[in-house]
């Protein structure tokens, strides 16, 4: 039981990514109409906002210590963080807290990067088939990487959580199992936490205020907005913006669980995709929904019985395929996702 | 009649030396046509063409990068440039710092991007379209298996760069294939002794492993090793080398009575995995009433980098460490630390390493001829590479030496300060026979120059 619960905290925990990138992924699809295969690659983008920051953080003084040498034996250099040097104990603060202080800096940057995308590039293939889209937005996510690469290496970059939130928490004793039973890296809940925090707001903005509305209703019926004298294309750019938004700050909080690197956003993207295309295309609950539901089905899947099972019934690997193994069920049975609209992918 | 006899002699002499001259005249272009078309890319002009093979793009573009750095050092090297680095310290007086066999050292790159099929087409092209007459490079066993294969259909050397699969000089061997990068056996006949000192002899490991021909034979090298040492295995699961998140396998471990995790992850996936078996605190417990531990069979400093504090005080092992203080690695690290501003990694040093060997095989055997050139590596005994003593066996053209066991530092002074020798294994300690059941099943097979 204990081991099952525990599998279910990580279904949540994967799923928190897959729904916060699908979610993006949905509102641009939904606003739009574009298949954005750089969604990943600002997911990414957020990941080394949170780096950068960390790295601004850390630029220190050198001085030279007489007594210790380098690998070549000349005099070693020591560096000193300037926060550390000019502000003590809050600089060292400042450094231990730059992933939740990233969140700061990742917002701007990202909905930056979301309107000079949207209008620099997307805008041009909005009436061009799906698979244009697909090619120049993946193409995109290439040149990004490959930018990120170029500045960053290819090396994971560790990026650690602030100090307060290293370490487990014993849920099983909560719940009453034995001690360590079910133990859980805080950070992993603080993600989930805060998934839950940035759904919700994207969902409270589009259905509690007036621009929301006007987008959701541009969604349903973008001619007959723009007949109403509203530029539903302003609207659709920030919501772009919004998306961008998202992702990066998905990426930020993730960076202390797996250390970033360039090619993380492709890692997530496929995955995604089939977040969406489960959830339904342009449904905004069914990404969600989808999300958690997938990420926990990939816990499960990898559980050494499970797998073992399926083997036995001549299924390996059934921990790599079985996202794809349901997306294949969905769409033969429900090919519109769980909540996508009548009509969408059926024809 | 003196005259005449003198004359006749002449004359049978005239005739004699005419025939040699006309026959040598008339087979000479034959037998320059056949050496020149003998093998495969036999070198015209005055330069000869290597090919290095190395990650450029994906998840091993770091240790390509400083794989590339050292062919590049080792050209230099070659080629009379530089302070000469191990030129130096080689036990082997034939190269002289005038390139190849007077041949002015030159080579073309390949991106392997960490896929055998890439691998394949960039080393093919190399070898088609640029002449070159050696390949040499690689970061995944996957990739030195699939181009190995690929050079001896060609009828090139292969001389293979970081790969440590058991299979690469065992069911998978090629007699175009050399291999001086340690493997899976050797690291777990050097590790097993020092875990057993370190962590006592009743523990219980779960070996968490990349599901590829690397992972499947450093898990069972590994578990084959502590079992004997009288650990228990309580599970082997295999996991996609496209993971990113091992929270869903590492999970199961708390509750699986181990008090050892065994990452048999390289590259992006141990710095993942042993990231989140870190965060899921298993560093802190207490099973069977021991401290946990996690054991890193194949360390790399530039995946400690990755990893950053997490590695503290986690065993290893390695095929060389900049630290070492024999005059070689002094040498090596010395020449790419002042060319480049940083230490070698072992990617960078075994590289470097195959570079000479390959072209002191090449000035030894008097030519670059593939067979020949393999015949002058075969059993060859050196010295001065930074390994100490090393045979390069016949058998299966791997390479028998010291091998490292490596802790994380508790303590790092700079950014490379991260692996701190425990203990330098000896050779004898990791041999094994060419027919031992973890290197069977494969055919060296015979050379192929590719006449």
């Amino acid at each position: 039981m204990d081991a099952v619960l525990l599998q279910i905290l990580n279904g949540l925990d994967k799923g928190s990514a897959y729904a916060l990138i699908a979610l993006g992924l949905t509102l641009i699809f939904g606003t739009l109409g574009v298949v954005n295969f750089a969604h990943g690659a600002l997911f990414m983008i957020g990941a080394f906002c949170a780096v950068t920051l960390n790295k601004v953080f850390a630029l220190s003084s050198v001085a030279i210590d007489p007594v210790k040498t380098d690998f070549l034996g000349n005099p070693l250099k020591v560096k000193t963080p300037y926060l550390e040097k000019w502000f003590g104990d809050f600089g060292s603060l400042l450094m231990d807290w730059s992933v939740p202080l990233a969140i700061l800096v990742s917002i701007p940057v990202m909905l930056l990067i979301g309107f000079v995308m949207e209008r620099g590039l997307i805008r041009h293939f909005y009436k061009r088939p799906h698979a244009d889209q697909i090619l120049v937005t993946f193409g995109l996510a290439i040149v990004l990487q490959e930018i990120v690469k170029a500045f960053y290496g290819a090396n994971p970059i560790q990026t650690p959580a602030p100090a307060a939130f290293v370490g487990t928490l014993d849920i099983g004793v909560m719940l009453g199992f034995a001690q360590n039973a079910i133990s859980y890296p805080y950070w992993r809940l603080v993600y989930f936490c805060f998934a839950c925090l940035v759904i919700f707001c994207v969902f409270a903005f589009l259905q509690f205020t007036t621009f929301g509305m006007v987008v959701r209703a541009g969604m349903a019926d973008r001619e007959t907005v723009g007949l109403l004298g509203i530029n539903i294309n302003k609207k659709f750019t920030i919501m772009f913006g919004l998306a961008a938004c998202v992702a990066g700050m998905a990426g930020v909080m993730y960076t202390p669980i797996n250390s970033p690197n360039y090619h993380m956003g492709m890692d997530f993207l496929v995955l995604s995709f089939v977040v969406v295309v489960v959830g339904g295309m342009g449904s905004l609950p069914g990404a969600v929904l989808a999300g958690f539901l997938l990420g926990i089905l990939e816990s499960f899947a990898s559980m050494n019985e499970v797998k073992q099972f399926f083997e036995s019934i001549y299924l390996p690997s059934i921990d790599q395929v079985i996202i794809y193994l349901v997306a294949v069920i969905v769409l033969l049975v429900r090919p519109r996702g769980l909540m996508g609209r009548k009509g969408v992918m059926e024809e | 009649m003196t005259e005449k006899i003198k004359d006749n002699q002449v004359s049978r002499r005239k005739v004699l030396k005419a025939s040699a001259a006309g026959t040598a005249f008339g087979v000479a272009p034959m037998f320059f046509h056949r050496n020149a078309h003998a093998y495969t890319n036999a070198p015209k002009g005055g330069s000869v063409t290597l090919g290095f093979n190395v990650p450029q793009t994906g998840p091993y573009a770091n240790e390509g990068a400083d794989e590339l750095r050292a062919y590049e050092l080792a050209v230099e090297h070659l080629n009379g440039g530089g302070d000469g680095g191990l030129l130096n310290t080689f036990s082997s007086k034939a190269l002289k710092g005038n390139g190849i066999l007077g041949k002015k050292v030159e080579y073309v790159t390949g991106d392997t991007q960490t896929k055998s099929d890439a691998a394949r087409a960039s080393a093919k092209s190399m070898i088609e379209k640029d002449g070159a007459v050696m390949i040499t490079g690689g970061s995944s066993s996957g990739v030195a298996i699939a181009v190995q294969g690929l050079c001896q259909e060609a009828g090139v050397i292969f001389m293979a760069g970081l790969t440590h699969s058991n299979d690469t000089t065992g069911k998978d061997k090629k007699a175009n294939g050399f291999r001086h990068f340690f493997n899976g056996y050797m690291s777990g006949a050097a590790l097993a002794p020092v875990l057993e000192k370190m962590y006592g002899g009743d523990r219980v490991a779960y070996h968490l492993t990349a599901d590829y021909t690397w992972g499947w034979t450093q898990e069972e090298s590994i578990a084959a090793a502590t079992e004997a040492k009288g650990w228990k295995t309580v599970e082997k699961v295999r996991t996609p080398l496209a993971s990113t998140d091992f929270s869903s396998y590492i999970a199961p471990v708390l509750n699986s009575g181990a008090d050892v995790l065994v990452l048999n992850h390289y590259g992006g996936n141990m710095v993942n995995s042993l990231t989140n078996a870190v965060e899921f605190g298993l560093r802190d417990k207490v099973v069977n009433g021991k401290n946990f531990e996690i054991v890193v069979p194949l360390y790399s400093r530039l995946m400690a980098q990755g990893a950053g504090t997490n590695v503290k005080g986690i065993f290893g092992s390695t095929n060389w460490h900049w630290s070492l203080q024999d005059e070689g690695s002094k040498a090596f690290v010395k020449s790419f630390g002042t060319k480049y501003g940083f230490p070698p990694s072992q990617a960078a040093h075994t590289t470097y390493v195959q570079t000479l060997l390959y072209a002191d095989a090449c000035e030894r055997a008097g030519t670059f001829e593939p067979c020949m050139v393999a015949a002058a590596l075969e059993g060859f005994d050196f010295d001065g590479l930074g390994n100490g003593p090393t045979h390069y066996r016949a058998d299966d053209h791997q390479c028998f030496k010291d091998v490292l066991v490596v802790k994380g530092k508790d303590n790092p002074t700079t950014d490379f300060d991260l692996l701190e020798v425990v203990e330098v294994t000896p050779r004898e300690q990791v041999e094994y026979p060419a027919d031992h059941p973890m290197f069977a099943g494969g055919d060296l097979g015979s050379c192929n120059n590719g006449a």
